[in-house]
């Protein structure tokens, strides 16, 4: 369990990555924490003949925040986000999020754009995000940039939609309004364990923002966009009743027992709303 | 000896453990810290096919000296397991496969380079093609007919089909109440935090192969690796440093071992293989994989009037040396009745090959799994007449009044009362108290509580493996004891510790015979040249045998002591007293350097009729009846069972466990965690399933789980002190115990917990799948009946 031989670069900056990357083409991998990717290397299920690590790159640990939104550089790590290092405008939910991410040792170096580059439909941060509404910014060489919503910014599992030569550089938050409420569950058999079925609910009235998502799924996560009108509508029964059918057609794949669980993820990810308030 | 001989340090001093410094202060030594001028590292080509004809093999021109198949390895025999079992069927297991792979992990090739990383490289360049064959994956599988014969010339995938039948038909024809239970537990790793490891080299002045490996049984391994590589036992000397957990991964010769050995042998060099999580999830995936089909009979109290069982045991590909494939099932059929007083009795087993890795024997051998069945009848049975599970337990026990007491497969009890230890289980438990509140918490949860009695046969000897026909029966374990010139205490066993604490539990027992003071006790262990011989680790043996060992021998060279010292204070010896780490007569008094001092470097001052043997001495030690002392428990346990999500959260967990007498009740309590621990593993989380091709499925640490710090409850523990008749202090063995009731009681309280639904789960690990599965076919046999009544 020992990786095949690389070589490894130091960026300075993310132009440097990202000539790197177009130079290599495709054979040069971005490392960041390393927290997905050295396992990976070591079992030789990746392999790359170049790392270009982006931990001390210039600018991907800005942080840009106005009225709207913060915009956070990807080389922030779970940990720093836990501990508020980060300023978090999701009323609290960040941070829970960051908190329940594997072992501190794990989040001490992991990133949240590592984990959104890597696309573990069960990642935590890749559900947050989508249910947040946030935009992802890649940059490629010559500095060009584009900003993708994270709301299907995944196309598969462990498939996104950076190109050979880009780098995620920022993930920018939408704030939430001070009435707004959220609820987060992960369904794991132990501490530490990536889910095995995510719910994930943001109700923002004050500017009209009602969203659920299913998460942990073989997929990217899946909006409920029914459910959540139900929910924001006030009509708490009608999108109970209606969860297990929206998830059936969601995630159609899915065996039934696996729908029931995302289901039962999501309603506890509800009912979880009136306890997550004011954190 | 009193407290005050011992200044409180010696058997039942709860003191803390002498080799943890080293280990808290990251200092220890194992295999994988040793470095060595040279040294290169090993990796090893695994076949990648459960099952397969191996059609032709090469490796790239000039890899000679760098990449070894099994015919590179001249000299080298395999592994051969054999067992005066009649009708035990032997199979020849490679040190590297042959012309057949029969696991997917099972060594093909030996690649060796400069570090590990570059050794796995060249596994890359190897070119094998492999002709496959239908793989053999469950016991079912294995014996049914017309299935693919793993060693064709058996005739069938049986390493040994036994039987045990005391006569039935009286029980049968008189019982109105009948179980039925088909019961499983799944293929498991053993995970010690250290996987195995071996260093050899040869050493030019010794004229001697010195092997460093991580082993429980170092002179086991000796014989072992001696008969493999055709070499004199003398030629070579085995070395167990610090060894992170063993659990009975390595109490065992492995492959990788004679190979690693066979190298060093061959190119007087030093070559290390360091075993990775990988390869210990894929090739290691050996122990606990059980299948149970019983019918029990009682009357309409509960009381058991007999039991039919069928044991089927996956053994895996091969015999391992030298526990053979056999010794599981040969446990499980014997140890089923467990704690109960059963009159009539009737067993098969069926110990089937695989394609899968060879079994080995962990912690608890096939006592969890037999646990597991046996506490689930109790529990069915207490179902069928409507009476607690406990009640009906408690009485079908056998009772203190009845020690000793042989039982129906001629186990022969010693002492101890068990139902008194399910008494107080339940009472610590709060059952009542329970029984009187809600079944369902505030979250929607289930809750339930559920028992779990057991036997822990430990440090059998002679009889029981004669009986068992393994190629090795242990007999007297030895130990050496020697007092220094300056009246320190060297102590010296063959057995070795892997973390259970024999540096200071040893050193405690020479204390309590001697007097010396326990700061001044070094114990050595694990290294053929300097210790005597002993079988070694296993089988919860320990403190038993080299206990005993090193009482004998500390007493012979106390009686030495005594009349050196004796003469030196002008006194009887029969007047001379151990105190407070000094030598008295009355109020004169020596220090035990005097004494050395007398005896290497003035021995002037000596006796004339001083004992020629001097201040050290070899004693053997085995008990008086030595076909095993009974520990015992009853573990009790509150769960509350998440319907939605099949989670089981443990809430409350205790245990009342006798062991005899506790030398050190610190270690007997860091064993029961420690044990219950790996129970709860094998109970909820634990799991190496394989597919229809004979692929495992995990093999990282993301599928397969252990419980962490986060799901493990607070064990709380009772101790009964029944001591041992038969044992030097009374002890008993204990390493074992702790692994083996929790999965048994962790099922019984879920299935407690899940009797409003009907449900019931019968399977280990209970994972949210299998628990959700049972409330799903609950579900559809209400609904079946709804529908029939409509
Ligand atoms: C034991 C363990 C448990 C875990 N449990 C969880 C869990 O419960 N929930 C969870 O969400 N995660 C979990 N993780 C994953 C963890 O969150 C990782 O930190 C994260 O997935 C990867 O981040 P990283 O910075 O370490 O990225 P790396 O491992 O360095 O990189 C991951 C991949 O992303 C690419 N990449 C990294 N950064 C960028 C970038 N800025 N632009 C473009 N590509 C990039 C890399 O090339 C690589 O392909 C766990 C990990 C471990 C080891």
């Amino acid at each position: 369990m020992k990786p095949a031989a690389f070589d490894y670069v130091r960026a300075r900056s993310v132009s440097e990555a990202t000539d790197l990357l177009a130079k290599k083409e495709g054979d040069a991998k971005i490392l960041a924490g390393g927290q997905s990717l050295t396992p990976m290397l070591n079992l030789r299920l990746a392999r790359s003949s170049l790392l270009i690590d982006i931990k001390r790159a210039e600018g991907l640990r800005s942080l840009e925040a106005d009225g709207s939104i913060v915009a956070i550089g990807a080389g922030w790590t779970h940990a720093e986000i836990e501990d508020g290092a980060v300023e978090d405008p999701t009323r609290g939910l960040m941070r829970h999020v960051a908190r329940g991410i594997a072992y501190r040792a794990v989040r001490n170096r992991g990133t949240i754009g590592g984990s959104l580059a890597h696309a573990d439909p069960a990642a935590d941060w890749v559900s947050t995000m989508a249910v947040l509404g946030a935009t992802l910014v890649c940059e490629g060489t010559g500095g060009k940039r584009r900003r993708v919503a994270a709301d299907g910014f995944l196309q598969g599992a462990f498939l996104t939609q950076l190109a050979a030569d880009e780098v995620l550089v920022a993930i920018e938050v939408p704030r939430l309004s001070a009435q707004a409420r959220w609820g987060y569950y992960k369904v794991c058999r132990k501490a530490g364990e990536f889910a095995h079925a995510l719910g994930a609910v943001i109700h923002d009235p004050a500017k009209n923002i009602c969203r659920i998502v299913v998460g942990a799924t073989d997929g990217p996560p899946k909006l409920l966009p029914r459910t959540a009108a139900a929910l924001a509508a006030d009509r708490m029964a009608e999108a109970l009743d209606g969860l297990d059918r929206e998830i059936v057609a969601v995630l159609p794949e899915h065996e039934p027992a696996a729908q029931r669980l995302h289901a039962t993820a999501v309603r506890r990810a509800i009912a979880a709303m009136s306890t997550t308030m004011d954190h | 000896m009193s407290a005050s001989s011992t200044n409180g340090e010696g058997v039942g001093a709860r003191v803390p453990r002498k080799e943890d410094a080293r280990h808290l202060h990251g200092r220890g030594q194992f295999v994988g810290d040793l470095a060595m001028p040279g040294m290169q590292d090993v990796a090893f080509l695994r076949s990648p096919v459960a099952h397969a004809s191996i059609v032709s093999r090469s490796k790239p021109a000039g890899s000679d000296g760098a990449i070894f198949f099994h015919d590179d390895l001249t000299g080298t025999l395999p592994i051969i397991t054999r067992s005066s079992i009649p009708g035990y069927k032997v199979s020849d297991y490679p040190v590297l496969a042959r012309e057949r792979v029969r696991f997917v992990g099972e060594p093909v090739a030996m690649c060796v380079a400069a570090n590990r990383a570059a050794a796995e490289d060249l596994t890359e360049t190897i070119d094998v093609q492999y002709d496959e064959l239908p793989a053999i994956v469950s016991s079912d599988a294995g014996r049914a007919a017309g299935a693919t014969l793993l060693h064709p010339q058996w005739g069938d995938n049986l390493f040994l089909e036994t039987s045990f039948d005391s006569g039935l038909d009286q029980a049968v024809a008189d019982a109105p109440v009948k179980v039925e239970l088909d019961i499983s537990t799944a293929r498991q790793t053993m995970h010690p935090l250290e996987g195995k490891g071996v260093v050899a080299h040869w050493d030019h002045r010794a004229g001697q192969l010195v092997v460093h490996t991580s082993t429980q049984v170092p002179h086991l391994i000796r014989a072992g690796l001696a008969e493999c590589l055709g070499l004199p036992q003398a030629l070579v000397r085995i070395i167990a440093p610090d060894v992170g957990g063993g659990f009975g991964y390595k109490c065992l010769l492995q492959p990788e071992e004679v190979v690693v050995a066979w190298l060093a042998l061959t190119y007087k060099t030093p070559f290390r293989w360091i075993e990775d999580r990988r390869e210990h999830l894929v090739a290691g995936a050996n122990a606990r994989q059980h299948q149970y089909r019983i019918k029990a009979y009682a009357d309409r109290q509960g009381r058991l009037l007999g039991m039919d069982a069928e044991v089927a045991v996956d053994v895996g590909a091969y015999s391992v040396w030298p526990f053979t494939a056999c010794l599981e099932a040969a446990q499980a059929g014997g140890n089923l009745p467990g704690p109960y007083h059963l009159t009539a009795y009737r067993v098969k087993t069926y110990s089937v090959a695989t394609n899968k890795p060879p079994f080995a024997p962990y912690r608890g051998v096939a006592r969890p799994g037999v646990c597991f069945a046996m506490e689930q009848v109790i529990d069915a049975i207490a179902k069928a007449v409507g009476r607690e599970a406990w009640e009906v337990r408690a009485e079908n026990l056998v009772p203190g009044s009845a020690m000793p007491y042989t039982n129906i497969t001629n186990k022969h009890y010693d002492s101890g009362d068990y139902p008194a230890a399910l008494l107080s289980a339940k009472e610590m438990i709060g059952l009542d108290a329970f029984r009187a509140g809600a079944r369902r918490d505030a979250r929607g949860r289930y809750l339930g509580i559920g028992f779990a009695s057991y036997t822990e046969q430990s440090a059998h000897g002679t009889k029981v493996f004669a009986a068992w026909g393994l190629p090795f029966v242990p007999g007297y374990d030895q130990a050496f004891v020697k007092l220094t010139p300056d009246g320190a205490l060297e102590v010296r066993s063959g057995i070795h510790t892997i973390g259970q604490g024999l540096e200071t539990t040893l050193a405690q027992v020479a204390c309590e015979v001697t007097g010396v003071p326990l700061s001044t006790i070094k114990v050595t262990l694990g290294d053929t040249a300097t210790t005597p011989f002993s079988t070694g680790a296993y089988a919860s043996r320990g403190i038993v045998m080299a206990g005993g060992a090193v009482a004998r021998a500390g007493e012979v060279v106390a009686e030495r002591i005594k009349a050196i010292a004796a003469h030196l204070l002008q006194v009887t010896p029969d007047a001379v007293t151990f105190r407070d780490g000094r030598i008295y007569a009355g109020n004169a008094s020596l220090s035990y350097a005097d004494v050395g001092r007398a005896w290497y470097f003035r021995p002037e001052q000596l006796p004339d009729n001083v004992d020629r043997a001097g201040l050290e001495a070899t004693e053997g030690y085995k008990p008086e009846v030595d076909s095993g002392l009974f520990s015992y428990a009853s573990h009790a346990v509150r769960v509350a069972v998440d319907p939605d999500t099949g989670l089981v959260e443990i809430l409350d967990y205790v245990i009342v466990e006798d062991c005899g007498r506790m030398v050190n009740p610190m270690i007997v309590e860091g064993q029961t965690y420690g044990g219950a621990a790996q129970g709860v593993g094998t109970a909820l989380f634990e799991e190496s399933p394989y597919d229809a091709n004979g692929q495992p499925l995990a093999s990282t640490l993301i599928d397969y789980l252990l419980p962490g710090p986060v799901e493990l409850p607070k064990f709380r523990i009772a101790h009964r002190e029944t001591l041992s008749p038969y044992t030097k202090f009374g002890i008993k063995g204990v390493g074992e115990g702790g692994a083996i009731a929790p999965p048994a009681a962790i099922i019984n309280a879920i299935n407690d917990a899940l009797a409003p639904l009907n449900a019931e789960v019968r399977d280990a690990p209970a994972s949210p799948k299998r628990v959700l599965a049972a409330i799903e076919a609950a579900r559809s046999r209400a609904d079946a009946l709804a529908g029939a009544d409509a």
